[in-house]
């Protein structure tokens, strides 16, 4: 899969308080939630991110608490992929199970913000300018979920089957 | 090759000889965790996968302890959707109103995990339950609902890191400084995907609630658990609280550590966490002209009863600084009962504290306590993030309960020497 998109770029460390702070937590409606995605470092993040955009970070993107209503409210706003050095684990796992893709590439000091890159999330190769990383490769057992559809849906059919 | 802890208990959940790190593995689990914010995610999802019933209604915990006593209608509304599915769903163990403490404090005190079990919850602070010997790992509300309905999770098995100390602990240094001591020292990836290990005399000799706050904040070193051997304490510990029978597994002399680090207890000092990083850490001497606005003692990092003593030991005769508030959250009803016959509550009464029932509360930021614009607090609780507790402009300083009342006290920053 293709995807191209404006970047917008945060550090290192940005955790799941920045991405929604708890405050919102009580929503569970991910457009609610998108509305107030990335609010303490960017307030205007969810007004001025159009679908399709990409996040570009440096280690550890998605730290801190397991809300899940962390990759919600990204997903909410159309964003279709978080590229960064490392990812925290929870963040991890959640993202996938909402539909969320993650790449580990170190292109933060290769784009600025508002550059566009184009990705192929299965293979992993990000272009950026004259620049071409290859991410490291998503996990294989990761794929297969991915391929039956998420977490939920493999179950569903686990329940079903 | 021998195995460490953790790969003995996943690899006995997946029914198994041996497990290596990096491998994924499909594992039993003893119980599943979600709280008033987790949980609701989780249902919706039981409901999209048409799932008729939980594993087993034994095993099957929920928590409400965030945003309670409800802070609004829709956390209202949240919890009274948790209630209905724990009805109908006969769910023993569902926690709410007078019987709800803040859930990693809750769970072991009431002997809902001992040592061997393999426990997923969502919520980040699940690995507390490492102190008892315990595989135990936060996890996202979706995992949590494949675990509540199949009973099983995948995990991929991490490598361990064994943390060693050794040496004697200063007067008021207790396991949070420790914590807060190795974050300072391998930052907060610094155990990305990896278990936390710890082993030696100095860890022997610290007692169980200080255990609870050191396996609670591995977290923050992005941990996947954190884990002590089985000893005395934690074999006197589950005696008093639970009724099912324990694993208790070691580390085998030639189990295979990522890295190890050697940690010498005497030089461990009054370690707090600046903001915004709980890796960002500086002595309290070297904080001393830091105003205060609010203190925290509480959560489920420092909110136990070995953490109010101290408090209370330190607020004996004394005032709390003008203009400073302090909120006590005993973090669970037991907690609360046991402080109160000991006289803690008239000691924090008499200082001028306030005193909040079992709750999360302040510590996400939630309610009970939230910072104005540029506002300082210090607290306990193990989260320093841009606007944790409130305001984006307001600021967070960890710290252990001796120095939280210390500062209390003084209005700055402080050591316990400082005030006492
Ligand atoms: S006390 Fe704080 S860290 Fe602990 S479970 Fe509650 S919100 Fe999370």
């Amino acid at each position: 899969m293709i995807v191209k998109g404006r970047i917008w770029k945060f550090g290192d460390n940005i955790d799941t308080d920045i991405i929604i702070p708890a405050k919102y937590l009580a929503h569970t409606d991910p457009q609610a939630l998108g509305q107030h995605c990335m609010e303490p470092l960017a307030p205007n993040f969810p007004k001025e991110v159009r679908a399709g955009d990409i996040i570009v970070s440096g280690t550890n993107f998605g730290c801190g608490s397991s809300r899940e209503h962390a990759p919600l409210a990204i997903t909410a706003l159309g964003i279709p992929l978080v590229v960064a050095k490392t990812f925290a684990r929870i963040f991890y796992r959640n993202a996938f199970n909402k539909g969320l893709a993650l790449l580990e590439a170190d292109i933060y000091d290769l784009v600025k913000d508002g550059d566009e890159i184009e990705v192929d999330i299965s293979t992993g190769i990000i272009r950026c300018g004259e620049s071409k990383v290859t991410a490291k490769p998503i996990p294989p057992f990761m794929v297969e979920l991915i391929n039956e559809g998420g977490l939920i849906n493999y179950l569903k059919k686990k329940l079903e089957g | 090759m021998g195995m460490t802890i953790t790969e003995k208990i996943l690899a006995a959940h997946a029914d198994r000889d041996r497990v290596e790190p990096g491998e994924i593995v499909d594992c039993r689990i003893d119980l599943a965790m979600a709280n008033d914010i987790t949980a609701p995610l989780s249902l919706e999802e039981f409901e999209k996968v048409g799932a008729k019933a939980v594993f087993d209604p034994n095993k099957v915990v929920f928590v409400l302890d965030h945003f309670t006593p409800n802070k609004d209608i829709l956390s209202a509304e949240n919890c009274k959707r948790i209630r209905e599915f724990s009805r109908k769903h006969a769910i023993v163990n569902f926690f709410e109103g007078g019987e709800c403490g803040i859930e990693h404090a809750l769970l072991p005190e009431k002997g809902l995990v001992v040592a061997g079990d393999l426990v997923i919850g969502a919520d980040s602070h699940t690995c507390t339950y490492g102190a008892l010997g315990a595989f135990s790992t936060g996890m996202g509300s979706t995992d949590v609902t494949y675990g509540m309905v199949t009973g099983r999770i995948w995990l991929k098995v991490p490598e361990s890191i064994m943390f060693h100390c050794y040496g004697k602990w200063q007067k008021w240094v207790t396991g949070k400084e420790l914590i807060l001591h190795i974050l300072g020292m391998i930052g907060v990836d610094g155990a990305l995907y990896s278990a936390m290990e710890y082993s030696g005399e100095a860890i022997a000799a610290l007692s169980m609630d200080s255990r609870f706050s050191i396996a609670n904040m591995a977290i923050e070193a992005g941990g996947k658990n954190g884990i002590f051997p089985v000893d005395d304490r934690t074999i006197a510990y589950m005696k008093e609280h639970a009724t099912r029978p324990y694993k208790a597994y070691t580390s085998d002399d030639d189990a295979k550590y990522s890295q190890v680090y050697e940690i010498d207890a005497s030089k461990v000092g009054f370690s707090v966490a600046c903001p915004s990083l709980p890796s960002n850490v500086r002595d309290a001497g070297e904080l001393g002209n830091i105003d205060i606005d609010q203190v925290v003692i509480g959560s489920c990092t420092n909110g136990r009863l070995e953490d109010l003593a101290m408090a209370a030991a330190i607020l004996t005769g004394k005032k709390v600084s003008k203009g400073l508030r302090c909120i006590v959250i005993p973090a669970t009803p037991a907690i609360y009962g046991e402080a109160m016959r000991r006289g803690y509550f008239q000691v924090f009464l008499d200082a001028g504290c306030i005193i909040s029932p079992p709750t999360c509360g302040p510590c996400l930021g939630g309610h009970m306590g939230i910072l104005a614009k540029s506002e300082r607090a210090v607290a306990t609780t193990n989260r320093n993030f841009i606007g944790r507790m409130g305001h984006p402009e307001s600021e967070v300083y960890l710290a252990g309960p001796a120095v939280a009342a210390a500062t209390a006290v003084k209005g700055k920053i402080a050591r316990p020497e400082e005030v006492i």
